[in-house]
Parts: C-alpha cells; sequence; structure tokens
C-alpha cells in the first residue's frame, strides 16, 4: 500500500475517538457522568496512541515493513493532541482553572504528579516533530531527546494505575504490553551490544541514526 | 410458597411490560386494550409511602443515571455493568439472617421484612468516596425496626453486613478485587440511628437489582460503599468489624467513612463533588449536610485519625 492514503487513514482514524466523544457529549449519550466520560476516554486514547507509536519500531523490525516508520510522527502528534485534551479536560471541568487547587494536586496526589510530568515531557518532543526540528538539532541529538518517550510510558500506566480504586486488570494489560514494547528494544540492544564485543558488529537500519525523509 | 421459576417473569419482559402500561396508561387507553393480566403484578412498594422530615427537596436524580451509574462490584467494576449483569441475582426466595450476640438469632423471609414496619420516602443525598453525588428517593424504614427483631446481649458493640454471595449470578467476583462476600459494618447507634434507612425501593418501586435488591441500607452521612446492598446477614459483634474495602485498602478506607471535605482521599481530594446532572462542581459538606442529625454521635472523636 502506498504511503499517502495509508497515512490519510491513520489521520481520519486516530480523530474517530474524538468525533465519538464530541458527538456523545452533544447528544449526551455519554451516561450520567459526560465530564468524566470525555476526561477518561481523552486519557484512554492517549495511552493507546502512546502504545501504538511505541509499537511502530518493533513491528518495523519484526516484519521488514519499514514504511510504518513513516506512520510514526503523526501517531505521536495525535498522542500529544489527545494527552492536551485531556489535561484540558481535568483543569476545566474537574478543576475550573483553580489553580491554587491544582498546583495542590500536583503536589499532593502522585497520579496527577506523574501524569503531568509525562505531559511535560511531551511537549518539547511535539515541538521538535519538524524536519527543521530534526535538521536544528541533529539527528543523534534529536534521537536522544526522543527517547525520553520511554519515560514518557512509564509515567503515563503509572498514572492510570494509580487513579483506579480498586480494579488494575486495565492498568495491567496496558502495563504489560509497554513491558514488551520496551523489553524488545532492551533486548535488541542487549544482543547488538553482544554482537559488538564479540566483534561481529554488523549495523543495522535500526542502528543508525533516523535518515531525514523529505516530504511526500 | 414461591413461584416456580417458569412462572418467574423475564425482568425483560416485565420491564417491556411496564413500559407498555405507561405507554397506554398515557393514551388513556389502558382499560380499553389490556388483556387480562396473566401474572401478579408486584404491589406498587410507593403507593401510601409516608413523606419524610428528613427528606431533602433538591432535585432527584433520573431513574435511568441512579440505574446505570452503579457501583456494585459483584456485577464487575464499570459502573455500567450492574444495569448490564444484575437481572441475574436471585433475588426470591430471600432471607435475612441477624445473628451474632444476640439473645435468639432470626432468620426473616423478605415478604415478612417489607410488612415489618410502613414504607416511608427518603429523598437522601448520596456522595461517593469517588467524588460523585445523586440525590435518590428511596423506599424503606428504619433499619431500626429491623434491628429490634431480636435482643443484642450487653457485649454487641458493631453490626456487621454481609451481602449475599451467589457466584453462578454474580460476575464480577471471579475478581479478587474485594474479598468476597462484600462485608460492611457500622457501630450499633449509627445503625439504630434514625437516619439510617434500610432500603426496599426507590422511586416508587422495588429496588432495581444493580441498587441492591431485594434489600440494602442507607447511611445518607457516609460514603456509599458503607450502605451495603443485597444483604443476607446482618451479624452483631463486639469488635469493629473489618469491610472489604478496609482490608483492600486499610490507608484509603477507614471504618467510618464519614464524608468529610476536609479529609482527602489519600489520592484525591473530598472537597467538591459532582452532582450527577450537573456541569459544575459543587462544596461537599461535612457529613454530607446531615451534620445536625450526626455530628454529636463522634463528640470528642478526631474524624482525621477515624476516616
Amino acid at each position: 500500500m502506498p504511503i499517502a492514503p495509508l497515512k490519510t487513514l491513520v489521520f481520519v482514524l486516530a480523530l474517530l475517538p474524538l468525533a465519538y466523544y464530541g458527538w456523545g457529549a452533544w447528544h449526551d449519550t455519554l451516561g450520567a457522568n459526560p465530564v468524566e466520560a470525555v476526561t477518561r476516554g481523552m486519557g484512554t486514547w492517549t495511552l493507546n496512541l502512546l502504545l501504538i507509536t511505541l509499537a511502530i519500531t518493533p513491528l518495523r523490525e519484526l516484519t521488514g515493513w519499514h514504511a510504518a516508520l513513516r506512520l510514526r510522527r503523526m501517531l505521536g502528534l495525535f498522542t500529544f493532541f489527545y494527552a492536551a485534551l485531556h489535561l484540558t479536560s481535568y483543569l476545566w471541568f474537574d478543576q475550573f482553572f483553580a489553580w491554587g487547587e491544582i498546583a495542590r494536586d500536583i503536589l499532593e496526589r502522585p497520579f496527577i504528579t506523574v501524569g503531568m510530568a509525562a505531559f511535560v515531557l511531551l511537549v518539547p518532543l511535539a515541538a521538535t516533530s519538524s524536519n527543521f526540528a530534526i535538521r536544528r538539532l541533529g539527528g543523534r541529538r534529536w534521537q536522544a531527546l526522543h527517547r525520553t518517550v520511554y519515560a514518557i510510558g512509564i509515567l503515563a500506566v503509572l498514572h492510570y494505575s494509580w487513579l483506579v480504586k480498586a480494579d488494575q486488570s486495565q492498568p495491567l494489560l496496558y502495563g504489560g504490553i509497554l513491558v514488551v514494547l520496551l523489553g524488545l528494544r532492551a533486548w535488541w540492544r542487549e544482543v547488538e551490544r553482544r554482537e559488538q564485543l564479540a566483534g561481529k558488529y554488523q549495523p543495522k537500519i535500526r542502528n543508525r541514526i533516523i535518515p531525514i525523509q523529505p516530504r511526500d | 410458597m414461591y413461584p416456580a421459576p417458569a412462572e418467574i417473569t423475564p425482568p425483560e419482559l416485565y420491564a417491556r411490560r411496564r413500559e407498555f402500561l405507561k405507554t397506554s396508561i398515557g393514551l388513556g387507553l389502558a382499560g380499553a386494550v389490556l388483556p387480562a393480566p396473566t401474572f401478579a403484578a408486584p404491589a406498587q412498594l410507593g403507593n401510601g409511602a409516608k413523606k419524610s422530615p428528613f427528606s431533602t427537596d433538591e432535585a432527584q436524580t433520573p431513574l435511568k443515571h441512579i440505574t446505570g451509574y452503579s457501583n456494585f462490584y459483584e456485577f464487575g467494576t464499570d459502573k455500567e455493568d450492574p444495569a448490564r449483569h444484575a437481572h441475574q441475582l436471585k433475588t426470591r426466595p430471600w432471607t435475612v439472617r441477624l445473628e451474632g450476640l444476640v439473645r435468639k438469632p432470626v432468620t426473616l423471609d423478605i415478604e415478612t421484612i417489607l410488612k415489618l414496619a410502613p414504607i416511608e420516602e427518603r429523598i437522601y443525598r448520596l456522595r461517593c468516596v469517588e467524588g460523585w453525588s445523586m440525590v435518590i428517593p428511596w423506599l424503606g424504614f428504619p433499619l431500626d425496626a429491623l434491628l429490634r427483631q431480636v435482643e443484642p446481649l450487653g457485649n454487641a458493640k458493631y453490626v456487621e453486613f454481609v451481602t449475599a454471595l451467589q457466584p453462578e449470578n454474580m460476575p464480577g467476583v471471579r475478581s479478587r478485587v474485594l474479598q468476597w462476600p462484600y462485608v460492611e459494618g457500622l457501630r450499633l447507634d449509627e445503625a439504630r440511628h434514625p437516619l439510617t434507612l434500610l432500603v426496599l425501593g426507590l422511586y416508587g418501586d422495588l429496588l432495581p437489582s444493580g441498587n441492591g435488591a431485594p434489600l440494602r441500607i442507607a447511611v445518607p452521612w457516609k460514603y456509599g460503599f458503607k450502605s451495603a446492598k443485597s444483604i443476607a446477614t446482618i451479624r452483631f459483634v463486639e469488635q469493629e468489624p473489618r469491610s472489604s474495602w478496609m482490608k483492600a485498602a486499610p490507608r484509603e478506607y477507614g471504618f467510618y467513612s464519614n464524608v468529610n471535605p476536609d479529609v482527602p482521599h489519600p489520592r484525591w481530594s473530598q472537597a467538591k463533588e459532582r452532582r450527577i446532572g450537573e456541569f459544575l462542581k459543587r462544596d461537599t459538606l461535612p457529613f454530607n449536610g446531615y451534620g445536625e442529625q450526626v455530628a454529636s454521635l463522634y463528640s470528642g472523636m478526631d474524624l482525621r485519625k477515624h476516616f
């Protein structure tokens, strides 16, 4: 499948959750507590998209489908988009911009502390997603910066786990997927390290700086 | 004594019939088109229910939200789960055992309990520990009327409420989120307080399964989880009972769990609440606004310690 229509498809799909909650809020089909449903829905889709974004590299490794990489920036930006909506719904519908209360929440409630940390760490990643930023930073520095996404993934799952009242089955599911996605990377790095030490090192594509793609 | 299972109207049919009745009465056609009833319709529990001075005149939460947004973990941890699964709960036959530190334990049938005392309508605020609230027109009578069916021994200080456990009908108990059966407790004077209601219905009718049929309690000055649902056993005990939530997270849920805006849950604030159906949040009141009636129960106690 050529990449341009695939990108369009992913773009439309990634907007569907927003459409669902927007339509539901308008037509009052989100149940007894629509505000909570919207806040949670935006949070859930932030996590979903974050894990999908983190799945791109392993997917490419395992399938050899290199074009998948060309979807990653958009998926990452949608992660940020839903995270921003999630944060906005908290600031607005939960706290009505009572900044004193918000500050106390961030300081006193660990699940909000880590959620806010995850969002703050996402900002520079979203801000440096353009080709221009990659060129400015230089590939290696850009890549080092964007590795904070691993920490963001851990903070995001912690955020979810610490807010649920008793049933940890969903946070555990997200945590399990994250462990697999990060574990694969760690394992591959370890394999490379061993090959290097044994002098059998063959540079592979995943080990190089990501080449800058000119726009289609 | 009880109808054979085949004679019990399936809840879906029952619900549809109710819809039909409502519509046809609305159209003024009821007498003209209704066939002779083939089953005994349940008596409308709310008929002739006494009004109560304890009732609030705040806007009542619509029935669909009370049934559609409920925490009853035996049926799953989603608030939509009770509405989806609780029709499986077998509510007849049903007995309640009063036991423990009493002169003579008794087992009472639900039909007997329904007639123990005149039914009252009590419109209470309900504040969930999660930060939302409702206004619910319960039907029932003071729990004390049931407790008086036994004579407690002098060393009985607390009452323990045990929810029925029907593993084959309760899909949620397969997961170990809480220790089953669900256990809650009150101090004896709390249980005997006139505000503490034995609930048998809401909105004029019998209690929906997902809200704790056939009988539950409503303790309006405490967080909602203190009001045990679908009660099978009431046990008089000497020591403070350890509730299911205390066992699950002792740091987060205390025995008293009185609504208190000044004592945050360790993970979130309790200062405000969202009334279901409202957009803006409102301030949470001490004892959920029932302080005038109940604050004296706790005089001299440090409510930060006894949360």
